[in-house]
């Protein structure tokens, strides 16, 4: 202690700072523990927080317009959503080149698919769009240049010309959709020198030179579109779908341009993108919020219930002798050991309308047998079901903390002169609630999430946000909305979790010990 | 409610049993009756039933049969919160999630006390404890020998004419142990309180107590003062439990005049004291407390019978010297004499006499 006197670090044997030396110490036992906690990380890692993360990062990912509609995208932003008119033809254009190219690729449906979410009908028009896009008259472009130019009916002409960077920077619209044509070509293995040229390359080509460009190549520089008849591209879509002069599909292009959307979340809390940013949707076409009010009531009925019904059993676990207890717990764990099906698929059985309990019911004569009681396929089914399924994650927290409250305390409390109920309510209950605490956000953090039991017995009234987002995962493929709903129960769990950790704090959750 | 007889009586059991399972008493007959202010010591080893006496008279567990009374009633069929009886428990059972002052404000609440007399009176009792400036802490955040000064002023705080302790000192460590022992004797002296203290150590037991109740089989074996409980044993578990004692085992010869002829295993005749032997030719075992035998012959007093002995140890503790030898067959006959500036002393082989008084031998059953 006397050393702490002189001025200048503490030093160890060797001469060395004693800091240094110590944190020397203690890095070699931190890397250590790194080392054996290490497999377990990365598997965690790879199997479960990265593919959460990118489940999360799906709910506002929105690449899919600009890159299937990359002319579209960029020609549309100038045109202004509210004029109530159909945009320019220049929009049209682009829309003709970047739907020929997706349909090569096949990606016009996916397209159609995501924004058909944010609109109806969506899907069905680029579906049908993209069958008759070929088919446009367009080939009218093809057959005057070649006239004008026979070279240019030649794949490798064109291959040859756009290597060139003057033709490439004279004809930008040419050359991005040419590049995209055989970026195209090449990932289907073939070599786009030989395959036959399409009308959407010479269609490019005349707009590049319609609009002015001039390039210097001998090829390009007799050409003279200005005698060529322009295709009416917007009569020709509206041809394949006449929704192409609502304005409104239009819009909804125009909003879901960029690459990240906030449409997903607006959605999942029943709002839209609208022309001055969110809005609410239409009343008929509100359910998330609903649907996350009735989680959470729902499992916040459950845990109650499960306190309710569990404190009793776990003070009877916690103060019965052991060879009892050992019996009861057996008793508490054997759900454990059912399967989670076959539970919920007997309280199908014991409460529908024509179960074991209306039966008895009936039977005993208290319910006549024309006003069977629906116990089934609605909220008080799920809660009955969920809380049995439950149950054992709440007593197995208050058992494990009740067992260490010795049954002295109450026996002081009563020597104290208080009564059983004082005694319990004082002395008792207190050192009991970190377990109900730990018990209560185990039942309710699973419940919030539960899945397989609400959509058993749930019917319309009983389910819960969670089959909403399978819904979304297996038969609309919505994943964007699935995900945004995820996160927003994910950030509801943190959240409730981080009001509890203010409110009880969390160093007072005990799960034993 | 049947009233008693004894008007002096405090705290009464009368032939009272206790069994857990129907097949065996682990109180059997216990009869005993405290006089208002004693401080009576329960002493016993693990299972001698003491506890359980306690309990039932706490109120935690019923007796099988017979009949507690307290001031006179009898109070079998009172529960526990109404017996107004304090009680100091073995890990204090302070209760955790209150501090020191709410603690001690519980029993006065559920006595639904006024506020400023309830923070008087745990004032007061903090301060007769010396804790005064603790109220505010936790239980946690207190010391073993702290926690136990809370312990007793929450049972004393309510005024309880009867406090029962239930090896309350058992946790701490010796010095600190000696130290609340006579803390708490002076407090009870001092409030005048019945205290019924449970212990399976003699010395706190001699120390503390105004009587003794030595427990053994379920019943009491010797109820006496300290003084009387040490000196004159009624019988050998109480001779043997209560502080150090050398047995020596033979056959009575005859009793006269209240001396027993006692001829020990290897033929030596020797005079003692007949307690609870009646008639020769039963066995025996001797009882010599070993600070009353002596090798120093000019120590030795007129009529005191000699033996011979070998020493085969001697340990020197400082104030005392504490020799162990052989005698008449026992390896493990100690004495303890007082390191005087005159005292010998003895080698390991050495050969020597050793002798004391007859009223200090004392033949005792040899059970």
């Amino acid at each position: 202690m006397s050393d702490t006197t002189n001025s200048g670090p503490m030093l160890a044997a060797d001469g060395t700072p004693l800091k240094r030396s110590l944190a020397r110490a203690l890095r070699r036992q931190k890397i250590r523990a790194l080392a054996l906690i290490a497999p377990l990380l990365i598997f965690v890692l790879v199997t479960f927080i990265a593919p959460i993360a990118d489940m999360l990062f799906r709910s506002v990912e929105n690449q899919i317009v600009s890159e299937t509609l990359p002319e579209t995208v960029e020609a549309l932003a100038d045109w202004d959503s509210d004029s109530g008119e159909i945009p320019p033809d220049k929009v049209f254009e682009a829309l003709y080149i970047d739907l020929v190219i997706a349909e090569a690729e096949k990606k016009h449906t996916r397209l159609g698919t995501r924004l058909n979410y944010e609109k109806t009908g969506v899907s069905s028009l680029f579906r049908k769009s993209g069958r008759r896009v070929g088919r446009f008259d367009t080939d009218e472009y093809t057959d005057a240049l070649t006239e004008q130019n026979p070279d240019l009916g030649a794949p490798a002409t064109w291959a040859a010309m756009m290597e060139d960077s003057s033709v490439r920077s004279s004809l930008p619209l040419t050359t991005r959709t040419w590049d995209r044509w055989a970026a195209y070509l090449i990932s289907d293995g073939e070599n786009p020198a030989e395959e036959k040229l399409e009308d959407v390359l010479f269609a490019a080509l005349y707009f590049d030179l319609r609009d002015g460009a001039s390039p210097s190549d001998p090829r390009l520089s007799s050409l003279d579109v200005s005698n060529i008849e322009p295709v009416d591209l917007p009569a020709s879509f509206a041809d394949a779908d006449k929704d192409w002069l609502d304005p409104s599909v239009w819009k909804t292009i125009q909003v879901y341009s960029p690459n990240y959307t906030s449409g997903y979340f607006l959605n999942a809390v029943d709002m839209q993108k609208g022309p001055d940013g969110a809005e609410a949707r239409p009343e008929n076409q509100q359910i998330y919020i609903m649907l996350f009010q009735r989680t959470l009531f729902m499992s916040l009925v459950i845990t109650v219930s499960c306190i309710a019904l569990g404190y009793p059993v776990a003070w009877l676990l916690a103060n019965l002798p052991a060879r009892t207890a050992n019996m009861l717990m057996i008793l508490v764990l054997l759900p454990f050991w059912t399967s989670l099906l076959v539970r919920t698929s007997a309280w199908k059985v014991m409460l529908q309308q024509q179960g074991v309990i209306n039966d008895t019911l009936v039977w005993l004569g208290l319910v006549a047998d024309d006003s069977r009681l629906v116990m089934i396929n609605n909220q008080f089914g799920t809660i009955v079901a969920m809380t049995h399924i439950l149950l054992p994650f709440m007593i197995l927290p208050l058992y494990s903390v009740m067992q260490t409250i010795p049954e002295t305390y109450l026996r002081a409390a009563k020597s104290l002169g208080a009564t059983n109920w004082t005694a319990f309510w004082r002395v008792y209950f207190p050192q009991s609630v970190p377990g109900i605490g730990a018990g209560s956000i185990l039942v309710f953090i699973l419940s919030i999430g539960y899945y397989i039991t609400p959509e058993i017995v749930g019917g319309t009234t009983g389910t819960f946000i969670s089959n909403r987002i399978a819904y979304h995962i297996s038969s609309s493929l919505n994943w964007g909305l699935a995900a945004a709903l995820g996160s927003i129960l994910l950030a509801v769990v943190l959240l409730l979790y981080w009001c509890y950790d203010r409110i009880v704090g969390i160093d007072n959750v005990k799960l034993g010990g | 409610m049947a009233k008693t007889s004894n008007s002096d009586a405090f705290v009464e059991f009368e032939r009272v049993q206790k069994s857990y399972d129907g097949e065996n008493l682990v109180v059997k007959d216990l009869n005993l009756i405290m006089p208002k202010g004693e401080f009576l010591t329960m002493l016993g080893p693990s299972g001698s039933g003491k506890t359980t006496c306690l309990m039932m008279l706490a109120g935690f567990e019923t007796a099988t049969h017979g009949d507690i009374r307290l001031d006179g009633t009898s109070i079998n069929n009172i529960p526990p919160h109404k017996r107004g009886i304090g009680m100091v428990f073995q890990n204090y059972a302070l209760f955790p999630h209150m501090t020191v002052a709410e603690n001690l404000a519980f029993p006065l609440e559920v006595r639904k006390m006024g506020k400023s007399e309830r923070e008087a009176k745990v004032k007061r009792a903090l301060d007769m404890v010396q804790m005064g400036a603790f109220g505010g802490r936790r239980p946690a955040q207190l010391s073993g020998g702290q926690q136990q000064r809370i312990a007793l002023a929450r049972a004393l705080v309510f005024e309880a004419e009867l406090v029962l302790m239930d090896e309350p000192l058992g946790a701490l460590d010796k010095q600190l142990r000696e130290h609340m022992q006579f803390e708490i004797k002076r407090i009870a002296d001092n409030l005048g309180i019945t205290v019924v203290y449970v212990t399976h150590d003699q010395t706190e037991a001699l120390t503390m107590s105004d009587r003794v109740a030595v427990f053994d089989d379920g019943r009491i074996q010797q109820l006496a003062p300290p003084d009387q409980l040490y000196e004159e044993p009624e019988n050998s578990f109480v001779a043997q439990f209560i502080g150090e004692n050398n047995t020596l085992e033979g056959v009575i010869k005859g009793i006269n005049n209240g001396v027993a002829v006692v001829e020990l295993d290897d033929g030596e005749l020797i005079d003692c004291k007949p307690i609870n032997v009646s008639k020769a030719g039963e066995r025996t075992r001797v009882s010599i407390r070993p600070e009353r035998v002596e090798y120093n012959k000019s120590r030795l007093q007129e009529g005191a019978h000699t033996l011979k002995a070998e020493v085969l140890e001697f340990i020197y503790m400082g104030d005392i010297f504490r020799t162990r030898l052989r005698v008449a067959g026992n390896d493990e006959f100690i004495i303890k004499t007082r390191n005087a500036p005159d005292q010998e002393r003895l080698q390991p082989g050495q050969q020597i006499e050793i002798g004391w008084m007859p009223e200090d031998c004392r033949a005792l059953d040899a059970t």
